[in-house]
C-alpha cells in the first residue's frame, strides 16, 4: 500500500508490529529524530521510528528525518554518518546474549532466528556468545518508568484548554476527574495509576528510584559489551509470532511480549527489526523478526548490517500468508 | 522554669527574571499584556510541544546567585513537580528539586547577623486563575512559563523586622544586578514565610507557612501576628498545627488555607525533556563582571570616603539610577565637590524627575548629564555664580539640554564683581528706598539687608552679595 510509514517506538511499538507483520522497522538512537510534535508517552523512551519494506528504504527515511530541528533539547548533536556499506557483515562481531533466548521464547521462533544467525555467520559475521544479566529485569523496569512518565505527560489532558470536557459538580477537581474518567481508555488509566503509584511519596524510592538504578546499570551493561566485545547484538524481536486478536486479555501477558524490545529502549540504543523467516501456525505462515541492536549513536552500522542481511536473504520480499491465500 | 519564647523564621522568595522571553519558549515575558496574548503551544500545554532552556534566563539566574555570594553548580538538573490546577497547563511545573543551580551565600543585616541561603533554584511560573468574574474562573496563561528563581533561606531570622530588612536588602541587590525589577505589585517578587515559636531551651516548634504576602510591610505584619497567635496558643497549652495559612490584609490576621494532610504529593521526578543546565567558567566570568558595586558597598563608600551623611547615602542608593548618576558626576568633578553634588542630586534632580513640566521622568532621561551637574557645581564652587543663579541655570539646562557654561554666558548670569557696576545698582537702590537708607544711617544694621536684596533684584541675581554689602557700607559711611 505504501513504501514508507512512520510510527513511534517507546518500548517496541514499531519493532514488534514490524516483526509480526513481516516488514522492517527501526527505532533510532534516542534523540536521533526530534520528538517535537510527537504526543509524549514516556519522554525518555519515545522515539519517532520508520517502517518500510526494506532496510535500505528505512535508511533513506531515517536520513531524511534525522538531525536536530532546534525544538527538542534532547536531540543528538552527532550526525547519522555514512550508510550503504554492502560488506557490513564481513568481520562484524555479532553478540548473541543468552538472555534474549528465554525459556518463554516460542520454539519455532527460536529455530528461525538461530537459522538467521547462521546466515549472518555465512556472510562473514563472527558470532559471540555474551550475557546481559539485567535483561530479565528490563520489563518491570520499563513498565515502572514508562508509566511514571506517562502519568505526568498525560496530566495535560484535563479538559481545561482543549479536547473533551465533561462538566463536574462545580469544582475544578470534579470537572478534571470526570473528563479524565471519560476520555481515557482502560489501559491508559491502568498505566496512569501505575505511574502515579510508582512516583508517590513513600513508594518513590522502592519503585521509581529502583527502576532508575536498574536502567542505569543495564545501560552500563550494554555500553561495556559494545566497548569491549561486539559491534551489534542480535536476537528475536518478539517472543512469539502474531497472536489472534483478543487472545491476550490479560495486560501482564500483553506486557510480556515487550520483553525483548524494552532493553534497547531503556538504554536508548538503535534497534532494528528485520524479517528473518516464517513459522507455521494453523496453516498460516507467520513472519518472524530478528532484532539487531547497536551501540549508542551507531545507527548507520545497524542499518548497514540489516541491509547486508537483506542483500543475502529474501525473507523481506516474502509476503506472509493468510489462511485464504494459503489455499 | 522554662526559657523565653524564641521565634524562628525562614523565607522563600520567588523572583521573576527580567528576560525578554519565557523560560522554555520564545513568548514575551511582559506584564500587562491582554489575557493569553503571550502564549504558544508550550505554555498552553499542547501535546507534542517541548521545552528549550532560555540561555539568558540561566545567565540572569547565575548573576543573581553570584551577587548573593552563592556557589553556582557547573551542572544542575530539572525536575517535574506534578499537580493539577487550572493555571498549570502541562499538569506539572518544571523546577529544580534534586540538584538546584546554586546554594550557599546570603545577606548581611545591619545588626551584624547573616541570613544564610539554603539554595536558589530555577523554575517556571504558573498562569493566573481569576476567580472574581462571576461564577466562572478565567485563566490567563501569559505568566505561565515566566522564568523564576526561588531563593530559600536557612531559618536564620528571629523577628519580623529582620525579615523586612532581609527582603529590602535582597531586592536592592537583585535590582542593582539587573536581574529583576522585583516589583511586588506586578508580582515579580513574591514571598512565603515559615514561622515557628519555641522555648529558648527546647527544640524547634511546629512550622507554619504563610502565603499571599504582597508587600514587605505585609510580610512584617503577618509575622508579627502569627508569632503572637502561636505564642498565645502555646501559652494556653494548645499545640500548633503544621499548616499553610493566608494573610488577610483586611482582618490583619492569618487564617488557615490548608493543613498538611491536604497537601499535594508532588511526585517529583527528573524532567526527561531537558538536559542538565551547564554553566561554564566563561559564563561565570561574564556574569560576575556584570554585577555593579552593590548598594551596601556604595553606602559605605559614600559615608567613609566622601563624608556624606548616612541619610544622604541612603537617598543616593535607594535607586541604582540615582547612585550611578551621582557616581558619574563625581568622576567628572573635584573630589571636594561630593557634598555639593550629593545635595544637588538628591534635592534638585530627584525633584525634577517628579516635575511634570520637566522632560524626563527618571534621572537617566533628564537633559542634564552627570557631566553637566559636575560643571554646574564647579561654577558655584569657584564663585562664578551663586546658588540662586545656579538653580536658574539648572532649570534652563533641564529644559533645553544646553551646557551650564553656555547658559551662564547666554543669560549673563556670571556674578558681577565690578565695583563701578555694583555702585550704580547701589545708588539706584538708595534713591529708591530713603526709609531703609535712613535706618541704616541711624545705626540699624539689619536694615542693610533690604538694600542688599534690592540690589540683587536689580542685578537679576548677578551681583556678588558680599561686594554689595561692602559697597553699601562705604557709600552710607557706616561701620561694617
Amino acid at each position: 500500500m505504501v513504501p514508507l510509514a512512520l510510527g513511534s517506538d517507546t518500548g517496541g511499538s514499531v519493532r514488534q508490529p514490524a516483526a509480526l507483520c513481516g516488514v522492517s522497522g527501526f527505532k533510532p538512537t534516542y534523540g536521533r529524530i526530534s520528538r517535537h510534535g510527537l504526543v509524549a508517552f514516556g519522554s525518555s523512551l519515545d522515539q519517532v521510528a520508520p517502517l518500510a519494506r526494506s532496510v535500505r528504504d528505512l535508511a533513506t527515511l531515517t536520513r531524511a528525518l534525522a538531525g536536530p530541528d532546534g525544538r527538542d533539547a534532547t536531540a543528538l548533536d552527532t550526525t547519522l554518518g555514512r550508510t550503504g556499506d554492502g560488506d557490513a557483515l564481513d568481520g562484524l562481531r555479532v553478540g548473541v546474549p543468552r538472555e534474549f533466548f528465554p525459556d518463554a521464547l516460542d520454539a519455532d521462533v527460536r529455530a528461525v532466528v538461530e537459522h538467521a544467525l547462521d546466515d549472518l555467520r555465512a556472510r562473514g559475521a563472527q558470532l559471540v556468545d555474551v550475557t546481559l544479566p539485567l535483561v530479565p529485569a528490563a520489563l518491570s523496569t520499563y513498565y515502572v518508568l514508562a508509566a511514571s512518565e506517562a502519568s505526568s505527560n498525560l496530566a495535560r489532558f484535563d479538559g481545561v484548554r482543549y479536547g473533551v470536557r465533561v462538566a463536574g459538580d462545580g469544582s475544578l477537581a470534579s470537572m478534571m476527574a470526570r473528563t479524565r474518567t471519560h476520555g481515557f481508555g482502560a489501559e491508559v488509566k491502568r498505566r496512569i495509576l501505575l505511574g502515579t503509584y510508582a512516583l508517590s511519596s513513600g513508594y518513590h524510592d522502592a519503585w521509581y528510584g529502583r527502576a532508575q538504578a536498574v536502567r542505569a546499570a543495564l545501560t552500563a551493561n550494554f555500553a561495556r559489551l559494545f566497548a569491549d566485545t561486539v559491534d551489534v547484538l542480535a536476537g528475536p524481536t518478539s517472543p512469539t509470532p502474531a497472536f489472534p486478536l483478543g487472545e491476550r486479555a490479560d495486560p501482564v501477558a500483553m506486557y510480556a511480549s515487550d520483553v525483548l524490545t524494552v532493553p534497547a529502549s531503556l538504554a536508548q540504543l538503535p534497534a532494528l527489526s528485520v524479517p528473518c523467516g516464517f513459522v507455521e501456525r494453523d496453516a498460516r505462515r507467520l513472519p518472524v523478526g530478528m532484532q539487531l541492536i547497536g551501540a549508542h549513536g551507531a545507527d548507520a552500522l545497524v542499518l548497514d548490517a540489516g541491509a547486508a542481511f537483506q542483500g543475502a536473504t529474501t525473507h523481506h520480499r516474502d509476503a506472509p500468508c493468510t489462511k485464504e491465500s494459503a489455499r | 522554669m522554662t526559657g523565653a519564647w524564641r521565634t524562628v523564621i525562614g523565607l522563600e522568595t520567588h523572583v521573576q527574571l527580567g528576560t525578554h522571553t519565557k523560560l522554555f519558549c520564545g513568548c514575551a515575558n511582559e506584564f500587562g499584556a491582554p489575557p493569553n496574548a503571550n502564549t504558544c503551544e508550550l505554555c498552553t500545554g499542547q501535546p507534542g510541544s517541548l521545552p528549550l532552556l532560555n540561555e539568558r534566563a540561566l545567565r540572569l539566574a547565575v548573576r543573581a546567585a553570584l551577587a548573593l555570594d552563592a556557589d553556582v553548580a557547573a551542572r544542575s538538573t530539572f525536575d517535574r513537580k506534578n499537580y493539577f490546577y487550572c493555571d498549570l497547563p502541562k499538569g506539572f511545573q518544571t523546577t529544580q528539586y534534586v540538584a538546584p543551580y546554586a546554594s550557599g551565600g546570603g545577606v548581611a543585616l545591619d545588626d551584624g547577623s547573616f541570613v544564610r541561603l539554603t539554595r536558589i533554584h530555577m523554575e517556571e511560573d504558573a498562569g493566573k486563575a481569576i476567580h472574581d468574574r462571576g461564577d466562572t474562573t478565567l485563566v490567563d496563561l501569559n505568566r505561565a512559563g515566566v522564568p523564576l528563581i526561588e531563593i530559600v533561606t536557612e531559618p536564620d531570622l528571629s523577628n519580623a523586622e529582620q525579615a523586612f530588612e532581609y527582603l529590602t536588602k535582597l531586592k536592592e541587590v537583585l535590582v542593582y544586578a539587573g536581574v529583576s525589577d522585583c516589583d511586588m505589585e506586578k508580582g515579580s517578587l513574591r514571598c512565603d514565610v515559615n514561622v515557628s515559636v519555641h522555648r529558648e531551651d527546647e527544640p524547634l516548634g511546629t512550622r507554619v507557612e504563610i502565603k499571599n504576602l504582597n508587600s514587605f510591610r505585609n510580610v512584617r505584619a503577618a509575622i508579627e501576628h502569627e508569632v503572637e497567635r502561636q505564642t498565645r496558643a502555646l501559652d494556653d497549652g494548645t499545640a500548633i498545627v503544621q499548616e499553610t495559612r493566608l494573610f488577610d490584609v483586611d482582618a490583619n490576621a492569618t487564617r488557615t488555607m490548608r493543613v498538611k494532610e491536604d497537601e499535594d504529593d508532588y511526585r517529583y521526578f527528573p524532567e526527561p525533556d531537558l538536559p542538565p543546565a551547564l554553566v561554564t567558567d566563561e559564563v561565570l566570568r561574564v556574569e560576575r563582571a556584570a554585577i555593579p558595586e552593590l548598594p551596601t558597598a556604595r553606602r559605605a563608600r559614600y559615608a567613609n570616603e566622601l563624608g556624606l551623611s548616612e541619610y544622604d547615602a541612603g537617598v543616593l542608593t535607594a535607586e541604582r539610577a540615582t547612585s550611578d548618576f551621582f557616581d558619574a558626576a563625581l568622576r567628572a568633578a573635584d573630589p571636594g565637590a561630593a557634598k555639593l553634588l550629593a545635595n544637588w542630586t538628591t534635592n534638585e534632580l530627584l525633584a525634577a524627575t517628579a516635575d511634570p513640566d520637566v522632560p524626563g521622568a527618571a534621572l537617566d532621561e533628564l537633559r542634564v548629564s552627570p557631566a553637566d551637574l559636575a560643571a554646574l557645581v564647579a561654577l558655584v564652587e569657584r564663585g562664578e555664580i551663586h546658588s540662586a543663579a545656579a538653580r536658574t541655570v539648572l532649570r534652563e539646562t533641564l529644559r533645553s539640554g544646553r551646557a551650564p557654561d553656555d547658559v551662564v554666558r547666554e543669560l549673563g548670569l556670571a556674578q558681577a564683581s565690578d565695583p563701578a557696576e555694583i555702585e550704580a545698582w547701589c545708588t539706584a537702590a538708595i534713591d529708591a528706598d530713603p526709609r531703609a537708607t535712613e535706618q541704616v544711617r541711624a545705626g540699624n544694621g539689619k536694615a542693610i539687608g533690604a538694600l542688599i536684596g534690592a540690589v540683587m533684584k536689580r542685578s537679576q541675581g548677578r551681583a556678588n552679595p558680599e561686594v554689595v554689602r561692602s559697597v553699601l557700607t562705604r557709600m552710607l559711611e557706616v561701620d561694617a
